[in-house]
């Protein structure tokens, strides 16, 4: 009876339906071989895809507003005292300090990324070899919290010298571009640095490595995300005027 | 429960079948002229969209009175599916539908792809909560330029033209559209306020008029007569009453009206 | 460990939570996406109620004018333009993007691919919460200073944008949107978690081409909203700086409005349209996927019958997802874009037509040669059906923009959009509702009740929706307050008043369905776990399910999910853990 089922089962679609467990060592990706248990390894994918999901989402966010960024510099307005369309785009002149931030940033990722490899070394290590070192490190994360807050205050100087200078947000479309494109940046890296303090608090209290070595990790992968999307604002900045 | 359902759903099919064939509510009688050619247009889709409806729902009534569980031994065919069957109809589908759209674009290239020809009528139309206003150009043939801080329908300057300018010494607004019958118009949407929309069914016409931009459209009226004009963007409460009249009158009548404006206009000032 | 003693012990290392205990941490803070999935569908259920006393209020007035309701008094134009966007707005959002997916979705995915919950329970509470709090702003607008907006779901600038242009557009409007950006924001929660947990958390054997169709269109929805949702954020806020800082991203320059100048300057509406839109058109495919997905898998169900063409049907998922970015501008024909982006939209939009033909096609093919049975669940999978080719086939209408012409912004797109959305992806909730209550509740719902609740439901909705294509084609602009200005209005009155009264009686019908629903829940017949005899995995455990769905062991799966009436088994279904007929692969 079981054989004619699983003739029958074989002759009719052999792909589909019949399959069973199978006995090849499954392709560890996306072949439905998790068995719910996570291990460090799943863990790890489990969140680094919940950040890489998210991201996605995050960018089209900002494709929406560079795609309004592009179409507001190009329309204009049927303006009936002239009798033709016209365009009130005034290019603006991108705060210096700017360029120090951004180098702040980009510094801040190399950190991020010593103190991510620092982590996972240890917490790779320990699993091997079922001991920790428990030896002081340089407080790589502690340092790139403090270069992403000192972006921050870099960015909020920009905004206050401009507003000293009478440019707000209103005072014409590319000046409510500016803000609205870097408060937005701003903000998401507001999300990033929380996600910083919450990383240092968790590598300082008792949790298991592997914990904290997926947090770091994770929170590197947004940190770096946000320097991407950072150098490609103040590239659109800089060029598309 | 098999047969309930197949007779329902039948009968629900035959009935909105049968409306739509009777035509009850029926499209206003066109007055343009590329109408014919739309409401052709219109009929060719109903045909083929009506087949596939009917032959659609009368079949799914069909099967499930068919394929009913009868309570006896009847095997169920199990299959997963027929592949040969799936890419025929995935074609037919596609070139159906496809192939209808194709060829009923010559019509919408007609009215949008090209420009009024030149002799057409202008008009100027101006939308703002909640009226029309039509502004003629006068023997001229130039728009005066207006100025937003001049717009007072109070006053009798709801498009806000500007005196200053020359042009506008023979430039008349109305607030009903007339046109002269078999020569083509060309309006120029505006609003002052927020997006509006010109509908004149009988002429099967509809454009949004959008603030900020200049939006030139074309038509033909080609039967004397009134016709109703009816906002179709939503605009603000007074939406549904943004009620205004096409009148289509004969050449004569027209040039006779124009040039009574005109005096009208230049007695004014 | 090696793997027999892995699957036996099954105990979950890294799943954070036990069994919650206390009130408030089981039924209100909940991880569990069971309980979550609940409070979405509940919110859903309580949304739906809301919006459909509007449109029942918007029907009233139309054929009544001079009605005096109570508390309200008399209907005003520009109340009925409220009732009309709140109505929208609410079905849209807090209905057709909540019940079908945070509602079901949430309960059944991870079960039916064998997971324990979802991927972030933590971000899957956040989110529920969110849109909680999204609800109560929107709500709330109906209560501040001017009421709520009056400018459609769809929000078109520079309506929404200057507050001056209408009743309830100023704080109204601005709650409205505030609100619609915390959804936002709930939804891309969301959509993280759904697609985490298709990728990631499939048990062993659940490949991708086994999963059931359902978890497919969850997991396509999920794409949608993730890529979709983040537009609609973008311009919201741009709409909330013009309403409130003086930005002009939406407003021209050179505007009267009441005899007032306005300050802005340079913007364009239709940058407004561009960007709602975008995420506009994929949205409504988000509120009809997941019914799809539960039609496939009822048909299949009742019908005893594999569904036809497992595959195909996978793959137009896949191209409405995909075609669903690119046909947006079929909603602007008429706006002022080019008349040549109109006709490459026009023709993307055909397109799309095919994948949804095909499952059409696939599910008469499912039920051909079965054997029905004819439980609620399935006749409201039929019914959807039905709905989904009528909704559907006066698409092929407004796509062509030459007809769009006649037909944009008429009672034709109202009743287009209400057969697809106000109709088919609503009996998408209720045939799923129908089919998972017993897997929920542990009770069945009244059999009896719910064929009554179908046939006042389908006759009731197509005698309502059906002559609204009549109304279009004969020139009734849509969202009128009163049809007493415009002459050739006049005889579709008789008309209106047959859709009114039709919908007093359909609306009145839902009311069987609320009363079985809660009624059930306590005093159904206790169900017992497979009472469909259903393949899926969420049949292999009680009803309902343990906190952890697999009580603490991990399913292996051996079958696809449709395997019905397979020649040769001992049963007519075989669930898709049966160890029976396993066979190693190729």
């Amino acid at each position: 009876m079981a054989t004619a089922f699983r003739d029958s089962v074989l002759e009719r679609e052999p792909k589909l339906g019949g399959g069973g467990p199978i006995d090849i060592t499954p392709p560890r990706r996306w072949g439905g071989d998790g068995d719910g248990s996570p291990q460090y390894r799943d863990r790890r994918r489990r969140y680094r895809l919940g950040v890489i999901v998210g991201m996605a989402a995050i960018v089209m966010f900002f494709v929406s507003l560079t795609s309004a960024y592009i179409v507001r510099q190009g329309i204009g307005n049927w303006d009936p005292r002239t009798g033709q369309y016209v365009t009130d785009w005034v290019p603006m002149k991108v705060p210096g300090i700017l360029w120090v931030n951004t180098l702040i940033l980009l510094f801040s990722s190399v950190t991020m990324e010593m103190a991510r490899r620092r982590t996972v070394e240890r917490a790779v290590t320990a699993q091997q070899f079922g001991i920790d070192s428990e030896q002081k490190t340089f407080p790589w994360l502690g340092v790139t919290t403090i270069l992403g807050i000192g972006f921050i205050a870099g960015q909020a100087l920009a905004w206050k010298d401009l507003t000293a200078q009478g440019v707000y947000i209103s005072t014409n479309p590319s000046s409510s571009f500016f803000y609205v494109l870097t408060v937005s940046h701003g903000l998401h890296l507001l999300g990033g640095v929380l996600a910083l303090l919450y990383a240092s608090v968790t590598t300082l209290l008792a949790r298991p490595l592997e914990t904290k070595a997926i947090v770091v990790d994770v929170t590197a992968l947004y940190w770096h995300f946000m320097d991407a999307l950072w150098i490609y604002i103040f590239a659109l900045l800089l060029i598309a005027k | 429960m098999g047969l309930v359902l197949l007779v329902v759903i039948w009968l629900i099919t035959l009935l909105s079948t049968y409306y739509f064939a009777i035509d009850k509510w029926a499209m206003l009688p066109l007055a343009s002229a590329h109408g014919p050619a739309m409401d052709s247009w219109f009929h060719t889709t109903y045909i083929v969209v009506g087949i596939v409806f009917l032959a659609a729902q009368i079949g799914l009534g069909w099967v499930v009175w068919r394929s009913r569980d009868q309570g006896d031994q009847t095997k169920v065919t199990y299959s997963h599916g027929n592949t040969k069957l799936e890419v025929l109809w995935t074609v037919l589908t596609a070139i159906i539908f496809v192939g209808l759209n194709l060829a009923g674009a010559r019509i919408w290239a007609e009215s949008r792809f090209q420009g009024a020809a030149p002799g057409a009528v202008k008009v100027e139309v101006t939308g703002l909560q909640f009226a029309w206003y039509f502004r003629y150009p006068g023997p001229d043939g130039q728009f005066a330029r207006t100025k937003p801080e001049l717009a007072d329908a109070s006053v009798g300057n709801a498009v806000g033209i500007d005196d200053t300018d020359p042009a506008a010494k023979d430039d008349f607004v109305v607030g009903t559209l007339i046109l002269p019958v078999d020569r083509e118009a060309e309006l120029t949407l505006r609003s002052q306020d927020v997006i509006h929309s010109l509908f004149i069914p009988a002429m099967r016409f509809k454009q949004d008029a959008v603030p900020g931009l200049m939006i030139k459209m074309h038509f033909t009226p080609t039967k004397v007569g009134d016709y109703e004009i009816a906002c179709a963007e939503l605009c603000g409460l007074g939406h549904y009453k943004m009620h205004g009249m096409l009148k289509v009158v004969s050449q004569a009548d027209y040039e006779k009206w124009v040039a009574q404006k005109v005096a009208e206009k230049q007695a004014s000032q | 460990m090696d793997a027999p003693s892995q699957a036996a012990a099954g105990v979950h290392a890294g799943h954070a939570h036990a069994a919650p205990t206390g009130f408030i941490r089981k039924y209100v803070f909940s991880l569990d996406h069971k309980i979550i999935g609940l409070q979405y569908y509940f919110l859903a259920l309580l949304s739906v109620f809301v919006g459909m006393g509007l449109s029942l209020l918007m029907r009233i007035h139309l054929i009544w004018p001079e009605a005096n309701i109570p508390w309200l008094g008399h209907i005003q134009p520009e109340t009925y333009l409220t009732l009309l966007t709140m109505h929208g707005t609410l079905m849209v959002f807090f209905v057709l993007t909540l019940a079908p997916q945070g509602g079901f979705g949430n309960y059944f995915l991870p079960i039916q691919i064998g997971a324990a919950d979802m991927a972030f329970p933590v971000l899957n509470m956040l989110s529920f919460w969110t849109t909680f709090v999204a609800f109560c702003v929107m709500v709330a607008a109906f209560f501040v200073e001017g009421g709520a907006p009056l400018h459609g779901w769809t929000g078109y600038a520079p309506l929404s944008a200057l507050q001056s242009a209408g009743p309830g557009e100023g704080l109204g409007a601005d709650l409205w949107i505030i609100s619609i950006a915390l959804f936002c924001a709930a939804s891309l929660m969301g959509a993280l978690n759904f697609i985490t947990t298709t990728l990631d958390l499939r048990a062993k054997g659940m490949t991708l081409m086994r999963m059931p169709l359902t978890c497919w269109t969850w997991f396509v929805t999920a794409m949608l909203g993730l890529l979709a949702f983040g537009v609609l954020l973008a311009a919201g806020i741009l709409l909330l700086l013009d309403r409130n800082v003086g930005t002009s991203f939406f407003v021209p320059g050179g505007l009267v409005l009441s005899g007032n100048l306005v300050k802005h300057n340079g913007g364009s509406p239709l940058l407004w349209q561009h960007l709602f839109w975008f995420f506009g058109h994929p949205e409504v495919y988000i509120a009809i996927l997941p019914g799809m997905g539960v039609a496939s898998q009822l048909l299949s169900t009742f019908s005893r019958k594999p569904i036809f063409g497992y595959r195909a049907m996978v793959y137009a998922i896949l191209a409405i997802g995909v075609l669903g970015f690119l046909v947006w501008g079929h909603h602007m024909f008429i706006s002022g874009m080019s008349p040549y982006s109109g006709f490459a939209f026009s023709i993307m939009t055909m397109a799309i037509g095919v994948p949804s033909a095909i499952k059409t096609f696939n599910w008469l093919g499912t039920m051909w040669g079965g054997k029905i049975r004819f439980t609620t669940p399935m006749l409201f999978a039929i019914g959807f059906v039905s709905l989904f080719v009528s909704g559907g086939l006066s698409g092929p209408f407004l796509a062509q923009p030459q007809l769009d012409i006649q037909l944009h912004d008429t009672y034709f797109v109202v009743a287009h959009f209400h057969l697809i959305m106000g109709v088919a992806a609503i009996f998408g909730i209720f045939a799923a509702t129908y089919y998972w209550f017993p897997k929920m509740f542990g009770r069945m719902m009244n059999e009896s009740l719910g064929k009554a609740h179908f046939f006042f439901s389908f006759i009731g909705t197509y005698a309502i929706f059906m002559p609204m294509h009549y109304l279009g084609m004969a020139g009734h602009p849509r969202r009128y307050s009163s049809l007493s200005e415009v002459g050739f209005l006049h005889d579709l009155m008789p008309l209106q008043h047959f859709i009114s009264i039709v919908a007093f009686i359909t609306i009145a019908a839902q009311f069987i369905f609320l009363f079985n629903l809660f009624w059930s829940m306590f005093k159904g017949k206790k169900a017992e776990m497979n009472p469909w005899q259903a393949t899926t995995l969420e049949w292999t455990v009680p009803s309902p399910p343990p906190h952890d769905n697999f009580g603490g062991m991990v399913p292996v799966v051996n079958h696809g999910p449709y395997e019905y009436s397979v020649p040769g088994a001992p049963t007519d279904h075989v669930m898709q853990t049966d160890p029976a007929g396993a066979v190693s692969a190729h």
